[in-house]
């Protein structure tokens, strides 16, 4: 029992962290009188159709599938574009090689909100706003320091020797590239597609400045919206369905992987 | 965001040898051409040139009319000086950086030795390590506009989980409405922030700790060293360069806070100016009143802010880690 304080401690700070989240899973299925009434009891029975209703009259589901597209296809085109230019980098002797790297990784440290005014201006004239061909060639843009970062770190740890062979055999670059040096890597880039995943999913400013057209709202945009605007402060209950469908997929995805995830959440800092 | 990383060898790597040399060698020029091509083009457009912009944008009058950008020196940040609204902005970033990173790597590093020498010897880990760890790490994952959606619920005055909480447990008095008073309302985003923050660098100072050797510790205690003084002595020095690695991450959400301040607070920004950032006083002079060149200023003055801050914060580590 000597070690009773130590638990309290751990088990306070695993209350603050649940807490929050199982009152907003549990308020999700109360009717509107029991969340302003009694905010912390469990619900007298779970009312589904708040979830109906958050899903399609407050547009959850469109902004969900939204979210599933430009995430999708950014993380596809990061992990594509920085995924080659880091082996580039990383593996082949150019004049420049340092300089485009260091062009690459010194972005990082600039806060996005520099950029922000002389961007908008930018996807507007490209006749980009507010279109999803936009937001992916943004976000995928905003992702590729880091994946070119974090993957010339470890193309660099790869052997040379299987690729050398591959040259001799005839392979041509590309083909050593997609078919010896990739599959090589891939615990390298199943880490970082993770952290950019988790990263992009959770982009806000972005969006908000990029995507004005409410159909075409990202899942965090939408929800945010929906929480501020006034008409929509009466129907609590959709709002609590509505944060639920946005956290549930993370937090079973995450039960599932989450030594995997947590590898790849933290691949930013232990390298 | 990665700041921190030992220098890569050079020369680890040469170029794939090739048996007939210069018409392979002609051929691999034309394979880096193309692979980074893509990557550059994009670059150069959505990164490079925005952030060169705004540069040249923070000296003129613009207010998004093509072809009507005057250049004005630096009358804009002359005028930022003296606007009330934007000191305030400042102040609350200073004092999220000063109190918010110094607080989350407090908790973080307390649960961490916690977990990984809360055992019943005093070196090895506690009962159910994994379990904590899998719980105070989840609000990492969630997205920062639905921990602000989720908090704005939680604060709520009238059917908020806090005040609920509250008087559930007879502690009526202390219910407040915890956005809408200006000596709380920062206090409250700032909560938020440690919240959601915690445990990702929990799991961070845990995997540090759990790569201490044990015998160091072992040695501690047969020379009658206690828990504290083996944190002080032993785990929190080995452990520097990842505080330090924290403190610049937290620093520059410290420094940005838009998400949480915008959808969270009252104005947003209020009470009276209470919780406004600088991101949140950028946004609105550029996308609600059309003042491109004044916000741009705000931009550089931001920049210029996080500039100073990683340089201090780097400070006298500059022969173990570089930049990037």
């Amino acid at each position: 029992m000597k070690r009773f304080p130590l638990h309290l401690a751990l088990g306070f700070w695993a209350m603050v962290t649940a807490f929050p989240l199982l009152w907003a899973v549990t308020s999700s299925f109360k009717s509107d009188t029991e969340i302003l009434t009694s905010p912390w009891t469990v619900p007298e029975k779970p009312r589904w159709d708040n979830f109906g209703r958050a899903w399609n009259e407050a547009s959850i589901g469109q902004y969900f599938l939204n979210s599933v597209i430009v995430v999708g296809g950014a993380l596809f085109l990061t992990m594509l574009v920085g995924g080659i230019a880091a082996y580039t980098l990383a593996r082949y002797r150019f004049p420049g090689n340092r300089f485009i790297y260091y062009l690459f990784v010194t972005s990082q440290f600039f806060p996005t909100f520099l950029a922000l005014v002389p961007l908008f201006f930018t996807v507007e004239q490209m006749g980009l706003l507010g279109t999803k061909l936009g937001l992916i060639l943004v976000y995928a843009t905003f992702a590729t320091p880091f994946t070119i970062f974090f993957l010339h770190a470890f193309f660099r740890t790869l052997p040379s020797a299987i690729a050398e062979a591959a040259f001799i055999d005839g392979c041509t670059h590309w083909g050593v590239f997609f078919r010896v040096m990739l599959p090589m890597a891939r615990p390298g880039l199943v880490s970082v597609a993770i952290f950019n995943f988790l990263g992009l999913w959770n982009q806000y400013l972005l969006p908000l400045v990029l995507n004005p057209d409410p159909e075409n709202y990202v899942l965090a945009q939408g929800l945010a919206a929906l929480s501020t605007s006034q008409g929509y402060q009466s129907d609590w209950s959709g709002l609590f369905a509505g944060l639920t469908i946005a956290m549930l997929p993370v937090l079973l995805a995450y039960v599932c992987f989450q030594r995997y995830i947590q590898a790849g959440a933290t691949a930013g800092a232990v390298k | 965001m990665s700041v921190l990383t030992r220098p890569v060898e050079r020369a680890a790597a040469p170029a794939p040898p090739a048996p007939s040399k210069r018409r392979k060698r002609n051929r691999g020029y034309g394979f880096v051409i193309g692979a980074l091509a893509p990557a550059l083009v994009l670059h150069v457009i959505f990164v490079v040139s925005p952030y060169a912009q705004a540069f040249y944008l923070s000296l003129t009058d613009w207010n998004g009319v093509a072809g009507k950008a005057n250049f004005v020196g630096f009358d804009n940040f002359e005028r930022l000086a003296g606007d009330s609204l934007f000191l305030d902005a400042i102040k609350n970033n200073l004092l999220l950086l000063l109190l918010m990173p110094a607080a989350t790597i407090a908790i973080g590093l307390f649960l961490a030795t916690m977990i990984q020498r809360g055992g019943s010897d005093g070196r090895s880990g506690v009962r159910g390590a994994r379990f904590y760890e899998i719980v105070f790490f989840f609000p990492q994952l969630l997205s920062v506009a639905i921990v602000a959606v989720l908090w704005g619920f939680a604060y709520n005055p009238n059917n908020g989980l806090i005040n609920g909480v509250l008087r559930a447990i007879g502690l009526d008095g202390l219910a407040r409405s915890w956005l809408a008073e200006p000596s709380l309302a920062l206090f409250a985003v700032m909560a938020v922030m440690v919240w959601s923050g915690v445990g990702f660098y929990m799991v961070l100072f845990s995997a540090a700790i759990d790569g201490i050797p044990r015998e160091i510790y072992e040695a501690a205690l047969i020379d009658g060293a206690s828990g504290w003084t083996t944190f002080w002595r032993i785990t929190l020095p080995l452990l520097r360069d990842n505080v330090q690695v924290a403190f610049v991450y937290l620093g520059m959400v410290a420094l940005d806070a838009f998400a949480l301040v915008q959808i969270m607070t009252v104005g947003p920004g209020g009470p009276d100016g209470a919780t406004e950032v600088m991101g949140l006083s950028l946004y609105r002079t550029a996308f609600e009143y059309g003042k491109f060149g004044y916000a741009s200023a705000m931009g550089v003055a931001l920049f210029f802010g996080t500039l100073v801050f990683a340089l201090v914060a780097l400070r006298g580590n500059k022969n173990r880690t570089e930049l990037a």
